[in-house]
């Protein structure tokens, strides 16, 4: 038994109140094994991941349990030994590799950093290993990549780097802490693929940390679910993908399983036609991009970051002005600046963010927000204004008593509840859906698109529903429109942009997905070593 | 998910916190606050209190008129009747500073609540707006800080002549320089929030977006450094006062007092010590909430 953590209570500090965040956890992890943490935001999955390491946040303190790594307490010892373990025997992979690296020094300096000061190797043998563990991760040019800057290599190979520098020392035991949440998921795929390769070959044992079901089943042997700092379920990968017990577990299991039937049909309530678009004169992000949206229907804009699907949001909400091409509202053709359109158009198009926190004032209470949109665009005052607010509230399942509240005093899901409610409380005709659950937990995301769909049938509403993620898609899209670098790749209806053949890079985006099967990621790779569509783009690697 | 009872809540330990925030009335949370400030603050805040009394309760306080010439000594030395003395015409020395806080505070509020006024509006209008408007404001506003503040304030008083509605003008444009630089950093960063694109994709107008998107989320560190200005707006026209441009006679102001009985010094009296003392008495109180206040807003822990 390399790891043995027994009743873990983990207290975390608000205001001058101590409550817990984990209450009483067990874990253990063998040599050369993977467990799997999943839980949704807030289930304490980061806090024990640290806490594996005999590590609290600020603001966080270990209250009971021991920790026992390789026959040593880690909570005996004093602060300066445990410090001589970590990143020497116990290494940690946070989330955001921009965020970890000095954009000041080089990725070998920064790689073989530990190593030299404690003194495990010296600077040319660790040298030599590092460049050993970027040939390993598959990185390119592994002898002379350690020369470049961390701006200078993209996110996904950025994160490799991390991995190769958490390895440096060669640890016992490496702690992943969503290591591919931020990336693409063209981009994720390869990450995963040289994680598990290297954990597996250099027989290291790994805690991974994820909110994605697919990934975890990927990566880990044994899987533990967290709920509110508690063990919801604990079993192997197969068994518990194949056979979850508790409520909670098949819940989760059975949130990628929404879908919709399409229907296409509807005149078309929004044509944008040959839309080129620059940001300031500068680089052009959209080159020529047609898109038809029929009425009370779901279009999909699928693509990663930076294949210009925000931009596009940002063509038809006016906000960026096209240098060319065309936006149909209605048929009528809209003015290209936001400043020229008058207030009976702007109610017709609304938008809902990716982030609720930003996108709603936090000086303003609930009621406030979904009053004024209403007075200001529907002219109802006084009684009418009021019951109005409390339609709204109903319709996206919260009572009456959050008009009082501020968004602080919300959850995240309630929040962007609240975002639709302000979108739909103008009666518009379409509304833009910016990543709407991307930033949310999978069950709430499930709800808010259950919600979504539901508004649409009493509502008729038309969306446009930009994502990168596929499963959202197939639960939603009525229609598909891929767009890869500015263009559009590929659109139509949903059943037949997701059935080959597909053009290159619709067949590379949709392998990349991760599936609810352990052997997913294996057969990809194996699809792909023999040549298959995506196979030449996947080599060069942004 | 049929048997969940609250699909959408939030974790148990947040609902606690989140229902111990609401329970809670403003003025019920302002007192708890209170209680848990540092000494410093606390001192600052009797300190503060303590001046608006002497300031609103002058007359009565006072055991003379302000301009009222008690004594036909001059200079006379502190005793039992006249507390701190008498000034150079025969005034109570100690009416005059406690008219002195009426004058002085008074004038200094006015003068910096001009200065926010004006700067915060220029400021959060220029953020808003952006584009050549913006340009233009902000160099005509690096114009004016590139002059040394003293040397122009001293100028224009100077050409302008020294009655009080010019020097609290004066003085006020003056800091909305500084506020404005301020307010447009601050503003900034909420422009670029979503809610504000919302508010416009909404077609609000210009002033609802200034007034109640942005200004409402600028305010905690706008009041932090309205308690800063404050303090250099009440040493500037105390140092206007000391050169005898400032406030000027008959109404009592340290800065004034402190010129004007300033040569007793040299005979070991330590009487224009008071005024300047009752000025850094008060700025220092100032910066003590000032300080405590910023921690609070900024959500900086003590560690």
């Amino acid at each position: 038994m390399l790891l043995e953590m027994r009743g873990i209570e983990i207290e975390g500090q608000s205001e001058d109140t101590w409550f817990p965040i984990i209450k009483g956890m067990d874990l253990t992890l063998r040599r050369g094994e993977v467990l799997g943490l999943i839980g949704e935001s807030g289930a304490g999955k980061s806090t024990m991941g640290l806490a594996a390491m005999g590590f609290a946040r600020d603001g966080c303190r270990i209250t009971a349990g021991s920790i026992v790594f390789d026959g040593m307490d880690l909570r005996a010892m004093p602060e300066s030994q445990r410090r001589k373990l970590r990143g020497v025997r116990i290494a940690y992979v946070a989330q955001s590799a921009a965020a970890s690296f000095n954009p000041a020094h080089r990725l070998i300096d920064q790689c073989i950093e530990t190593a030299m000061f404690y003194g495990v190797a010296s600077a040319s043998e660790a040298r030599q290993s590092t460049v050993d563990l970027f040939r390993r991760l598959h990185l390119p040019d592994p002898e002379n990549i350690g020369e470049r800057y961390p701006h200078q290599v993209s996110g996904g190979q950025l994160q490799r780097v991390m991995t190769a520098m958490a390895m440096a020392c060669s640890p016992d035991l490496i702690v992943f802490d969503e290591p591919t949440t931020a990336l693409d998921v063209t981009t994720q795929i390869e990450v995963l693929a040289s994680i598990k390769e290297v954990v597996r070959e250099l027989h290291k044992a790994a805690i991974y940390i994820t909110h994605d079901l697919a990934v975890v089943a990927q990566m880990a042997d044994r899987i533990m679910v967290l709920r509110y700092g508690e063990v919801v379920e604990e079993a192997p990968t197969r068994q518990m993908l194949s056979d979850p017990q508790e409520a909670y577990t098949k819940s989760l299991w059975a949130v990628r399983s929404l879908r919709k039937d399409e229907d296409t049909s509807g005149d078309k309530v929004l044509s944008i036609r040959n839309v080129t678009a620059a940001y300031g004169g500068g680089v052009r992000v959209l080159h020529d991009v047609t898109v038809e949206v029929p009425r009370g229907r779901t279009v999909a804009v699928v693509g990663e970051s930076g294949s210009g699907k925000s931009t596009l949001a940002r063509v038809i909400t006016g906000l960026l002005p096209p240098i060319s091409g065309t936006v149909e509202f209605d048929g009528q053709r809209l003015p290209p600046a936001l400043a020229q359109r008058p207030k009976s158009l702007l109610r017709k198009v609304q938008m809902i963010y990716q982030m609720p926190d930003p996108a709603l004032n936090p000086k303003r209470r609930i009621g406030d927000m979904l009053g004024r949109a209403v007075s200001y665009h529907l002219g109802l005052s006084g009684k009418a204004r009021d019951k109005r607010i409390s339609e709204l509230l109903e319709m996206i399942e919260l009572d009456d008593s959050y008009r009082e509240r501020l968004p602080m005093e919300l959850s995240g899901g309630q929040k962007q509840r609240v975002c639709i409610a302000r979108a739909l409380a103008v009666e518009p005709d379409l509304v833009i859906c910016d990543e709407v659950t991307s930033a949310l937990d999978q069950i709430v995301a499930e709800e808010i698109l259950k919600l979504l769909l539901r508004l649409q049938r009493d509502l008729g509403v038309t969306y446009l529903y930009i994502t990168h993620d596929i499963a959202t898609v197939k639960a939603i899209a009525d229609e598909i429109v891929v767009m890869h670098q500015g263009k559009v790749v590929e659109s139509g209806p949903k059943s037949e942009v997701l059935s080959p053949p597909h053009p290159a890079y619709t067949e590379l985006l949709l392998s990349s997905v991760p599936e609810m099967d352990p052997d997913w990621l294996d057969n990809v790779l194996a699809e792909r070593a023999r040549g298959g569509a995506g196979a030449a783009a996947v080599e060069g690697d942004r | 998910m049929s048997d969940q009872t609250e699909p959408f809540s939030a974790g148990p330990a947040e609902e606690i916190m989140l229902a111990a925030r609401r329970s809670r009335g403003k003025f019920a949370t302002a007192m708890y606050e209170l209680g848990k400030a540092p000494l410093t603050a606390k001192f600052g805040l009797l300190m503060i209190v303590l001046y608006i009394l002497l300031a609103v309760f002058a007359p009565w306080i006072a055991p003379y008129g302000e301009a009222e010439v008690v004594s036909p000594k001059v200079y006379a030395a502190w005793s039992d009747e006249f507390v701190f003395g008498t000034d150079q015409i025969g005034r109570d020395f100690f009416s005059r500073m406690i008219y002195g806080a009426r004058n002085s505070v008074s004038i200094a509020f006015i003068t910096t609540v001009l200065a926010f006024v004006l700067g915060a509006a220029v400021g959060v209008l220029s953020a808003c707006v952006g584009g050549w408007i913006d340009q233009g404001l902000g160099r005509f506003v690096d114009t004016l800080m590139a002059i040394p503040g003293l040397i122009f304030t001293l100028v224009l008083l100077t050409i302008f002549g020294t009655d009080l509605i010019t020097l609290i003008l004066v003085i006020g444009i003056f800091d909305a320089t500084r506020v404005y630089r301020l307010s447009r950093a601050v503003a900034l960063n909420i422009v670029v929030m979503d809610f504000v694109e919302a508010a416009r994709l909404q077609g609000e107008r210009l002033p609802w977006i200034m007034g109640r998107e942005v200004l409402p989320n600028i305010l905690p560190p706008l009041a932090a450094e309205f308690g800063l200005r404050f303090c250099f707006v009440f040493l500037t026209i105390a140092a206007l006062s000391f050169l005898g441009l400032g406030i000027q006679p008959p109404l009592a102001d340290w800065g004034s007092m402190v010129r004007e009985s300033s040569t007793l010094i040299g005979y070991g009296d330590i009487t224009p010590l008071l005024p300047a003392a009752a000025i850094a008495l008060l700025t220092v109180s100032v910066n003590f909430v000032v300080d405590w206040f910023l921690h609070k807003t900024s959500g900086l822990r003590d560690v």
